[in-house]
């Protein structure tokens, strides 16, 4: 299948004896939106930082954009199109909006070799239209981002996927933090990126943000897998039902290729 | 520019004042106290202190120390301290003088293997903390140990028992690059500013101040680059995020590890830097070169606004920093205060600078 974007096989991570992610097979297409759902603790952000090696995985396979990938690190990662927003946000305090939205990959106006010189101005306009173009408010991006409100800083970090172009994005719970408008705002970037086609895993708890958004749902319970559903053959009790573990799917994985 | 957009302003968001703005600035609080010092020796010191041969008296010890402790700043603003750069004066030192004097290599040669020595233990240092996550307060603690007890008995082996090396001067003798590295620079300069009187004479016509010791060349020269790779490069920004917090900065691509080794190797090679200046001016070298360097070092950077937890501060706030360290070293000698009030003299600018930045800080972010 060529329009799968990311594929991962018996993906597992213990940390000591924690056996934290365990045989996780999964895969998002082209134009998808994945839910991952499960309770606290469940390893939905231990798969995530598996995908992006933050960590280094115990064992298991991934495939990206139709090859088996080895990323070293984050940067890796988002250098081959992979762009996230952490749960524990990827900000750097002591910088403002513009340094922060292009950290790791500044715009510069002279370079030399490994010599290069930030393009400020550049970076502001692009601020300043990303925010817009996100409908994302920031009372005033040249603040350093320490003194920001959590709903303000997660804004940031959604900001800054939405920015750049990239072949899957990965958000940890990003409406955690945030208001009512704010959390509206975030689902129309995630139904704006899906129109274009832009695969999305969204991890988040809330069952009717997931209900509107995604096509799909995968369930963490324990660091396993337990189901697969596609939206129009389950409901919320359902999900529910397998997030507590009333209920177990036992071939999820014939779901996704139906 | 009319295209563009406009900064969407909230209601909130008061225009501040220039005033605001600077209060912001991590060197703020050294400037204030260069200010401070300066009106304390103009009113306690003879007024010789501050003619141009009193200033450069100051001005010299502080660049020796300024080229270390921006080396430190920027480590500091990475999150790391490194507490052996004070024995990597006399390691370096040790370094230098043997090339010199017992392989007789030429400074062309010299110097840089000199500087290469340092940056690979600055190197070894850095990947130690990275690779093993421990404090780089202790790491280095140990190399503080380790490189001092090196130079003593690296010393005993290249002069044959004694703890200094003598003759650099000789070996460096008409060597085209040792201007850049001793002396005093623009002499022909400072002759002529004295031919026509700008410039004070002794008896026999000969300039007061023959020349700008070049170590405060180099010092001026640091600060001056290394704020421009704080503030106008990818890489001070990536400084400043490996420093704030490591996590955030590599999940946002930034290449801590690289970041951080490379700053260990900085400081470093600052140390080395400040080797080889003092041991051409002197002639010699010797293993208490460098003590307790690395202490005044970092409280230089942290008078110059430096948080110890990283992620903050400035290369030109340790640079006002260093110069109240020369100030306050050099300058009790020309008040009637007893020399030995100078410790105590820097204990107290050292807490008066912390309380200050602490306070700043505090009005910025509005925490109690
Ligand atoms: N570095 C670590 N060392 C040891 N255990 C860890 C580590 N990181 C996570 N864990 C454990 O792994 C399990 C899964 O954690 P994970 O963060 O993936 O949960 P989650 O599904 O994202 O939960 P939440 O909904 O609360 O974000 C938890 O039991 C957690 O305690
Ligand atoms: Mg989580």
């Amino acid at each position: 299948m060529s329009d799968i974007v990311l594929k991962t096989e018996g993906l597992t991570k213990h940390y000591g004896g924690v056996h934290a992610l365990e045989g996780a097979n999964f895969e998002i297409r082209r134009g998808e939106c994945v839910a991952i759902m499960g309770d606290n603790g469940a390893g939905k952000s231990t798969f995530v930082r598996q995908i992006t090696a933050v960590e280094q995985r115990t064992s298991g396979r991934i495939w990206f954009n139709g090859g088996h990938v080895e990323f070293a690190d984050p940067l890796e990662a988002r250098e081959a199109g992979i762009e996230t927003v952490f749960q524990t946000l990827a900000l750097a305090d002591h910088l403002n909006v513009p340094d922060n939205l292009f950290l790791g990959r500044e715009l510069v106006k002279f370079r030399l070799g490994p010599f290069s010189i930030l393009d400020y101005k550049a970076m502001r306009k692009a601020t300043i239209e990303g925010l817009e173009k996100t409908g994302v408010k920031i009372p005033n991006i040249s603040n350093t981002i320490q003194n920001m409100s959590g709903g303000q800083r997660q804004c940031v970090a959604i900001a800054r996927t939405a920015t750049f172009k990239s072949k899957l994005i990965i958000m940890d719970e990003p409406t955690a933090a945030l208001g009512v408008q704010e959390t509206a705002q975030v689902e129309n970037i995630v139904r704006t990126l899906k129109g274009q086609g832009e695969p999305v895993i969204l991890i988040s708890h809330n069952m009717r943000q997931v209900m509107d958004l995604c096509d799909r749902i995968v369930v963490f319970r324990r660091g396993r897998i337990v189901a697969n559903l596609r939206k129009d053959e389950t409901d919320g009790q359902d999900v529910v039902a397998y997030i507590t573990g009333a209920k177990t799917q036992a071939e999820y994985e014939d779901v996704a290729a139906a | 520019m009319a295209d563009t957009p406009q900064i969407v302003l909230d209601e909130r968001l008061k225009k501040e004042g220039i005033g605001a703005r600077l209060i912001k600035r991590p060197e703020l609080g050294a400037i204030a106290g260069v200010v401070l010092v300066t009106l304390f020796f103009l009113i306690t010191a003879d007024g010789a202190m501050f003619t141009l041969s009193g200033i450069m008296n100051f001005m010299t010890p502080a660049a020796q120390l300024g080229i270390l402790a921006i080396g430190a700043a920027m480590l500091m603003i990475g999150g790391e301290f490194d507490l052996s750069i004070g024995s990597m004066v006399a390691f370096a030192g040790l370094i230098f003088g043997a090339c010199t004097v017992t392989l007789g290599l030429p400074l062309l040669l010299a110097i840089p293997l000199t500087l290469a020595v340092a940056a690979g233990i600055g190197a070894v240092n850095g990947t130690i903390v990275l690779k093993t996550g421990l404090p780089s307060f202790i790491v280095t603690l140990a190399f503080l140990f380790i490189l001092r007890g090196a130079s003593l008995v690296g010393l005993k082996l290249a002069s044959g028992g004694s703890t200094q090396l003598r003759g650099v001067r000789d070996a460096v003798e008409g060597d085209w690059l040792a201007p850049f590295f001793s002396g005093d620079a623009f002499g022909p300069i400072f002759a002529w500013l004295a031919q026509v009187g700008v410039v004070e004479t002794f008896n026999n016509g000969t300039p007061k101040v023959p020349g700008i010791p070049v170590e405060i060349l180099w010092f001026i020269l640091l600060a001056l680059i290394a704020t421009f790779v704080l503030l106008r490069t990818p890489q001070g920004n990536w400084i400043f995020a490996s420093g704030g917090d490591r996590n955030a900065a590599s999940n946002s691509g930034v290449p801590v590890r690289k970041v951080k080794i490379s700053l260990f190797m900085f400081a470093a090679i600052c140390g080395a830097l400040v080797a080889i200046i003092t041991v051409m001016d002197s002639g010699s070298t010797d293993a208490r070169r460098g003590f307790m360097k690395e202490f005044e070092a970092i409280i230089a950077a942290v008078i110059g606004g430096c948080l110890l937890t990283g992620g903050y501060g400035s290369a030109i706030g340790a640079f006002f920093g260093a110069i109240i360290f020369g100030m306050v070293t050099i300058g009790l000698t020309y008040t009637n205060f007893d020399q030995d009030w100078f410790q105590v003299f820097l204990g107290g600018m050292l807490l008066i600078a912390v309380l200050f930045n602490n306070y700043i800080r505090k009005r910025v972010t509005g925490e109690r």
